[in-house]
């Protein structure tokens, strides 16, 4: 447990490791970003293996920082932390496998990666907003650089919409703070003094302050109609830059939500629940409908990542301990899913076949070609649709359990969801790898395109694996979340029903 | 009074351990054996794919898939026709967040429709698949299909219910369309998609009924709804909503006129061995649900509902019979035969349901029903199995017209096949008598008994449902004179007869009619106990 | 007066020490350096950066001694901090300095520059608003001279032209509003000024005085309306020169003018922490930062010169830094101090990067820094800190320059009033900020370098400078207090 902080350390490390031996060899670069993260991951699988649910937020370091402004560097890690650490974990991980055949500055690649999964472990371990807040920076400037060199269509322009609007965000959340901190006379920016500061204002304050914190948070979780840049920045995207966006980046919003932004006023925050809730679920339900029609195959990913994200925000929004730790829950299977749909479509198939138009892969007979990638496809699109025996089922019921608590029909209103993600899945599934079928897929596979690779194998097993156990052992994630709901502060907010 | 008594009834009937254990001296999981073999070898075959020759390919499927039927008949034979409660449970506690358990457990119905699964499954993959391409991942998804199926038919506990009910689309999906003729593509997604669409407020009703009870146990939620708290289960409105989306759920895979659209050209671009699987066994999943899940857990909301459901099973009866009458294509035509058929059952169970009291607290208005209903549901299972061998049959006989004319299944495609095939003929003839329900076949006793039961509880219902019998017999006699009888003309002329692969596959179906049409008690015996209790607690 | 003279001088160390290194530089380059044109340019590097480490070394250790001569200088925490500050900036500046290929006066230069940082840790601790002019008019002239310096080329001689001519008037109306408080008060000292003011309470002159004083700080802050030279000037002077006024200049600047507003003009603040706002200074300085932060930021969506794009991006800077001059008075000058400092250091840094390129050919428009990763990975590197610490990314210190300077503001009265809504404004176009400065950096580390372009070979004081500014910015952004517990 102890060694949490250091997956922060040990990946800024590696970063300026990659960085230096990454001009002389790309190979030496690729080995110590895997090393690094491989360690990092390593850590925080130890750190789950010792982890006590029960005793909710541990403390890792908590030193005075900037004294003047009572900003403390202050981690600690309850169970939501964990999970979410070890998705990055595993995350980080897969992406080094699935970028092994970058060739182009791959020192520098794997250096901006591997600094923006420091940012990405700060975060989760931030138990100060200040603190949180830098960790939450670090991880998005790399990205703009990381998709503006190695990354495909449209680059520059979706790199710069999604960092501008994740900068956007951050600075909705800054000013939030900064609201609740100077108004209300905090004495710091941790997390339970920014909500003792937030309750001494009056209800319109605390209204605006949820408001922008929240908003800026869901922006980069990609709420609607803030989520434009998701679509664009994850089509734009690298392959493994695609996988941390959607797998892991996009949760730091979901988590900023829920760490931050909702215990801040539980008044206000009863006045906002049902926008919140209706955006999510058009969220949901617009974006799953876009993906329905998309005709560019990262694109229909793209969405789905937006209608997901929109499951964990209306579990957030639900705000009862059911829907919370669905949310939570979700936010785990969806970046492990969305990772491995990311890279089937960047990695497997696009940087082979060199086209994403579903209309070309249609005429091409994919299953047959790239077998290995038309089974992972079709575990992670299941995986994806929401099918029991995958860990986005789980994740599913219990939202709709949860939020059904609060609100049926905003239950119903994602049960729609639910059908509209088979829809597009199925056809995602149905048009690119079996747009030309005979029952012919066990005839040895045609060799016109490389064969899949050893990382690319590993890092999709890897990732179907986990979403594979955790659909059929769903407690092993929920038995650290739930305790994790329990404590004191998210208390006042998580209040309907009873777990 | 009554309200005790049931409670204690059902109290006494989940006492099913002690026993089970008395039968079974070593603690064989044979359930989980049941359902957990075929997916041993799909994943066998799917893992050696590229090593098996093309016959060991063809043969080890049907090895798994025999397995049902073995360890069908241990069961059948270990099985106490007696005890109405789950026999054979097992339950292990499996997600405890969500109060989840692997609860499997079997009783009459469960049996039948095992059993049923276990005749037809090796069946379909013996009898028409001999020319299938990919054999080792046809047999992989095939048996993935056949263990979810089971799945299904033990399954007590939500969860795990849900499990096999979604998972077995995936391997339906891509038999449908890897395997399937020109329009599988289109057909595979729509039959997905309308599945899905029942099923994700299916999933919604029981996250609902979660959120009120905390359990996803079958068991104990009939409990509570039985034990007279079904009114209060939910707040008012809300019961109804969840009902509604269980139901929807379930009205879709039956189907449910006018839930049906996706079932012809689903069974009919199917694969032979798909279709009869499909028919036979998958489409008793809906129905299965029907009388495991909505009844018990809803039955004052689906008494209310029954009048509705009741005509529109009327509906799916008579129109369906009537479509199939209109239809050129054979396998289109069995396909509404299908639907024709399963209606039936639906029409006896929303008959009972509509006749049962409003109040469980006032037992003494099941008396006047009591023997109807008993008819009734006994037809209804009857009638699931039966329905199971002549539509497989059925299904089969086409494919042979299919893979001796490439392709060719039209209604004038052919003419005089009996003079050429007079064995194909003979047997096809037998499958067609039994679907119509002549007397002596097995399909007589289930259909006599539902129309038996109906007669009693909603007359005038029986009354417009004899034109779907009598369209039926139109459209089944239609088949059995164009394509059979007359000079031999078209695809008819020098039609092979059927070889030995062949026979072998009709004639335990054919054998099973006969044997099942004489002695239907054979079957009846297994369920006469549990269909008399749920006649008398039953709404 | 108390004529102290050994305080004065020990006061005046560091002065002393920057005006002996100047002469100095001048006399040996006269004598001896002039007749070999190899070394010329090396030994006015090196003594003048003796010169400024030596001054630098005296105003740390010079202590607060407090007032100084009669109260003409006030050596406090804030003036140590300024001087010391100052002599950095202009030392990393200083390092800048072009080889002797585009230099053909490295001593005069050096001299000059010395001459304004000089004139630079006199303005930090002026207290008396004579001493202020002078100091103001020492540095500035100096800063004209620097500005044109390149006599070959066309756009430093309307650098600095341009720069003269804006910063006469500026200082006319300095003078103009300094005589007018001379003659409300009957005092040049600030305490006295305070105090004649609090007794007098508002008057007609007063507001014409502090408009006239205001309009010369406009001026020196490069705060819109007033920043007209700005681009000008940043895009013609020599790339030192340019790096000195943008920082040193600009830090000694709103030192001098915060002690000026605050202890000296303090009873005349005005509220605009509430709504209804009362006259004062403050509002006028609130609608200087607000029309800075604006035309600032959007004007430099517009650039495509990189010189024009700082130099824009320094008129929205100066308006942030305006906020926490009005936030200086209850808060105290610490985040102020802070901001203008690291923002001085990532200003000198990015000219010190365009200065490096230039010796391998002409820097105008965003394009000709394509490719720098390949060229100079040691540039492209450290422009991506300047760079990234200007637009605001933690943990640089830029961010935490602006959540200081954005924090104190707000404790004013929070969001309340049209100071709180600046802050909000201000936060908003940091994003809108962020696509220009990644417009910069696209070039530098993304694009590929043109056809002919070469490695840029850095020399060695200005690589040491760069990877000095680049660290103190890393650091200062990981240890604020380092800073802030100063005050």
């Amino acid at each position: 447990m102890n060694a949490l902080p250091c997956t922060i350390y040990v990946s800024f490390t590696g970063a300026l490791l990659a960085l230096a031996v990454g001009t002389r060899s790309a190979g030496a670069a690729r080995i110590v970003a895997l090393l690094t993260a491989l360690t990092a991951w390593g850590l925080t699988l130890g750190a789950a293996v010792n982890f006590v649910p029960a005793a909710g937020l541990q403390e890792l370091i908590n030193a005075a920082w900037i004294p003047e402004f009572g900003i403390r560097y202050h981690l600690a890690a309850d169970g939501i932390s964990l999970t979410l650490l070890v998705l990055t974990g595993l995350a980080a991980t897969a992406g080094v496998l699935f970028s092994w055949n970058i060739t182009e500055r791959t020192g520098e690649f794997f250096a901006l990666y591997l600094a923006l999964i420091g940012g990405v472990y700060g975060v989760f371990l931030s138990a100060d907003a200040f603190a949180l807040f830098v960790f939450y920076e670090i991880a998005i400037v790399p990205k703009y650089f990381l998709i503006a060199k190695w990354g495909s269509t449209n680059r520059e322009y979706g790199a710069m919409k999604l960092v501008l609007y994740s900068f956007a965000g951050s600075a909705l959340v800054l000013a939030g703070l900064l609201w609740a901190y100077a108004a209300g006379h905090a004495t710091g920016f941790g997390f339970p003094e920014l909500v003792a500061a937030t309750g001494r204002l009056d209800l319109t304050q605390q209204t605006g302050i949820l408001a922008l914190v929240f908003l800026g948070f869901a922006t980069l979780a990609g709420m609607f109609p803030l989520h434009t840049w998701a679509p664009t920045g994850h089509v734009a995207a690298p392959t493994a830059a695609s996988m941390l966006l959607a797998g892991v980046v996009m949760k730091l919003g979901a988590y900023g939500c829920l760490r931050v932004a909702l215990p801040l006023s539980p008044e206000a925050f009863h006045l906002l629940q049902p926008w919140i809730a209706w955006l999510a679920i058009i969220g949901i339900i617009y974006a799953g409908l876009v993906a329905l029609v998309q005709d560019d195959f990262k694109f229909v990913i793209g969405y789905s990542s937006v209608s997901h994200m929109g499951f964990v925000l209306l579990g957030l929004a639900a705000a009862n301990p059911v829907a919370v730790s669905g949310a939570v829950f979700q936010m785990f299977s969806h970046g492990v899913i969305a990772g491995l749909l990311f890279a089937v479509v960047g990695r497997m198939v696009y940087e082979r076949t060199h086209t994403r138009q579903l209309a070309d892969l249609r005429a091409l007979p994919l299953h047959r070609l790239l077998p290995f990638a038309a089974v992972v496809f079709v575990l992670a699109g299941l995986a994806s649709m929401g099918l029991p025996g995958f860990s986005g089922f789980p994740a599913e019921l219990t939202i709709l359990i949860g939020t059904w608590q609060t609100n049926p029909l905003w239950a119903l209103a994602a049960a729609t969801g639910v059908l509209i993600a088979a829809a597009f899945t199925l056809r995602a599934i149905q048009v690119s790898f079996f747009g030309r079928t005979g029952p012919d897929i066990c005839v040895t596979p045609l060799e016109s395109l490389p064969p899949i690779t050893w990382p690319e194998k590993a890092g999709a097993l890897l990732l179907l694996g986990a979403t594979i156990y955790l659909g059929l052992s769903p407690d092993t994630l929920l038995d650290w979340i739930r305790p994790a709901l329990q404590s004191p502060y998210f208390h006042a907010i998580l209040s309907g029903g009873a777990s | 009074m009554h309200r005790e008594r049931t409670r204690n009834e059902y109290e006494k009937e989940n006492e099913w351990q002690p026993a089970a254990a008395r039968r079974c001296p070593v603690n064989i999981p044979l359930l989980s054996l049941l359902i957990f073999t075929p997916w041993v070898g799909a994943l066998l075959l799917f893992v050696l794919r590229r090593r098996l020759s093309a016959s060991l390919g063809r043969i080890l499927p049907i090895l798994f898939s025999l397995s049902t039927l073995i360890l069908g008949g241990i069961v059948l034979a270990r099985f106490n026709p007696v005890i109405t409660g789950m026999q054979f449970t097992e339950k292990h506690a499996w997600i405890t967040a969500l109060n989840v358990h692997y609860h499997i457990g079997l009783d009459g119905l469960s049996l039948v429709l095992v059993l049923l699964t276990g005749i037809i499954s090796p069946l379909a993959l013996f009898g028409p698949t001999r020319q299938v391409r990919c054999p080792a991942i046809h047999g992989a998804l095939f048996l993935l299909l056949q263990g979810s199926a089971l799945g299904v038919f033990l399954a007590l506990d939500f969860f795990p219910w849900f499990v096999f009910w979604e998972l077995s689309l995936v391997p339906a999906f891509f038999l449908i369309k890897l395997w399937g003729g020109p329009g599988a593509a289109r057909a595979a997604y729509q039959f997905v998609i309308y599945t899905i669409g029942g099923s994700a407020f299916m999933l919604l009703g029981f996250a609902a009924i979660f959120a009120e009870t905390r359990t996803f146990d079958f068991l104990e939620l009939k409990l509570i709804s039985m034990g007279g708290q079904a009114p209060i289960l939910f707040g008012g409105a809300a019961t109804t909503w969840v009902f509604l989306g269980v139901l929807l759920g379930l009205a879709v895979k039956v189907p449910l006129f006018p839930f049906h659209a996706w079932l012809p050209p689903a069974y009919a671009e199917a694969p032979t061995g798909t279709s009869m699987f499909l028919t036979s066994v998958m489409s008793k999943m809906g129905a299965y649900g029907f009388l495991r899940i909505l009844w018990p857990l809803f039955p004052l909301q689906f008494h209310a509902a029954a009048p509705i459901l009741l005509w529109l099973a009327l509906g799916g009866v008579v129109l369906s019979a009537f479509a199939a009458m209109k239809q050129t294509d054979l396998k289109r035509m069995v396909a509404y035969s299908s639907i024709n058929h399963l209606s039936y059952c639906l029409l006896a169970m929303c008959a009972v349901a509509t006749a049962g009291p409003v109040n469980p607290a006032f037992p003494a208005v099941m008396i006047g029903t009591s023997e109807s209903g008993i008819a009734a549901l006994s037809g209804t299972i009857l009638q699931l199995f039966n329905h199971g061998l002549s539509a497989a049959a059925l299904f089969f006989c086409v494919g042979v017209l299919e893979s001796r004319t490439g392709g060719l299944r039209g209604l004038g495609d052919f003419g005089g096949v009996r003079t050429a095939a007079p064995v194909f003929a003979g047997l096809c003839g037998i499958a067609l008598f039994s679907s119509l329900g002549l007397p002596g076949l097995n399909g007589f006793i289930g259909e006599f008994l539902i129309f038996r039961g109906v007669f009693g509880l909603a007359p005038w219902v029986a009354a417009v449902a004899t034109l779907g019998l009598l369209a039926t017999a139109l459209f089944l006699l239609t088949f059995w004179q164009r394509v059979f009888h007359g000079p031999a003309t078209g695809a008819g002329v020098n039609f092979r007869d059927l070889d030995a692969t062949e026979i072998a596959t009709l004639g335990p179906l054919i054998v099973l009619m006969f044997v099942l049409g004489i002695f239907p008690q054979l079957l009846a015996g297994l369920i006469n106990p549990l269909v008399t209790t749920w006649a008398a607690t039953l709404p | 007066m108390n004529a102290d003279y050994a305080g004065l001088f020990r006061a005046l160390l560091p002065e002393t020490h920057l005006v002996v290194g100047a002469l100095l530089v001048l006399t040996i380059d006269m004598i001896w350096a002039r007749h070999r044109p190899a070394n010329r340019h090396h030994v006015a590097l090196l003594l003048g950066i003796i010169a400024l480490l030596t001054a630098g070394y005296a105003a740390i250790t010079s202590g607060a001694s407090g007032h100084i001569y009669g109260g003409m200088l006030k050596l406090d925490q804030l003036a140590i901090a300024t001087r010391t500050a100052v002599i950095v900036l202009a030392a990393l500046a200083l390092a800048l300095l072009p080889d002797s290929r585009r230099m053909n006066h490295p001593a005069e230069f050096t001299a000059i520059l010395l001459f304004a940082t000089t004139g630079f840790t006199l303005m930090a601790a002026a207290n008396n608003l004579l001493v202020a002019f002078l100091a103001l008019e020492l540095a500035s002239l100096s800063l004209y001279v620097l500005a044109g310096f390149d006599k070959t080329s066309p756009e430093s001689a309307e650098a600095g032209l341009k720069y003269f001519l804006f910063g006469g008037m500026a200082a006319a109306f300095l003078l103009f509003g300094f005589s007018l408080l001379y003659g409300l008060t009957g005092s040049l000292g600030l305490e006295q000024i305070a105090t004649q003011l609090v007794m007098q309470g508002q008057s007609p002159l007063l507001v014409v005085a502090l408009v006239m004083v205001l309009v010369a700080f406009g001026f020196k802050a490069a705060a819109a309306p007033f920043h007209l030279w700005a681009p000008d000037v940043y895009q013609g002077a020599p790339a030192p020169a340019a790096a000195l006024i943008a920082s040193a200049s600009k830090l000694a600047g709103l030192v001098l003018f915060t002690r000026l507003l605050w202890p000296g003009l303090g009873s005349a603040v005005g509220t605009i922490a509430h709504v209804p706002v009362t006259v004062g200074w403050a509002p006028v300085v609130a609608l200087l930062s607000g029309a800075s932060l604006l035309l600032g930021n959007i004007g430099a969506l517009a650039q495509t010169n990189v010189r024009r794009l700082l130099a824009y991006s320094a008129i929205a800077h100066a308006g942030a830094l305006l906020l926490g001059v009005i936030a200086a008075g209850r808060i105290g000058v610490g985040p102020l101090f802070y901001y203008a400092a690291t923002y001085g250091l990532a200003t000198v840094g990015a000219f010190g990067v365009i200065a490096a390129l230039e010796s391998a050919g002409p820097v105008h428009q965003l394009t000709d820094l394509a490719g720098l990763h390949k060229r100079s990975p040691l540039l492209a590197g450290c422009l991506a800190v300047f760079i990234l610490s200007l637009a605001g990314i933690p943990p640089l210190a830029g961010f935490f320059g602006k959540f200081s300077v954005f924090a104190s503001v707000l404790q004013l009265g929070g969001l309340a009033g049209p100071v709180g809504w600046l802050v909000i404004l201000a936060i908003a176009l940091s994003a809108v900020a962020l696509y220009y400065y990644l417009l910069i950096l696209k070039q530098a580390l993304v694009a590929a370098p043109v056809a002919d372009a070469t490695p840029v070979r850095v020399t060695d004081p200005a690589a040491i400078a760069l990877l000095l500014a680049a660290s103190l910015i890393v650091a200062l952004g990981l240890w604020p207090s380092a800073v802030l517990e100063l005050f």
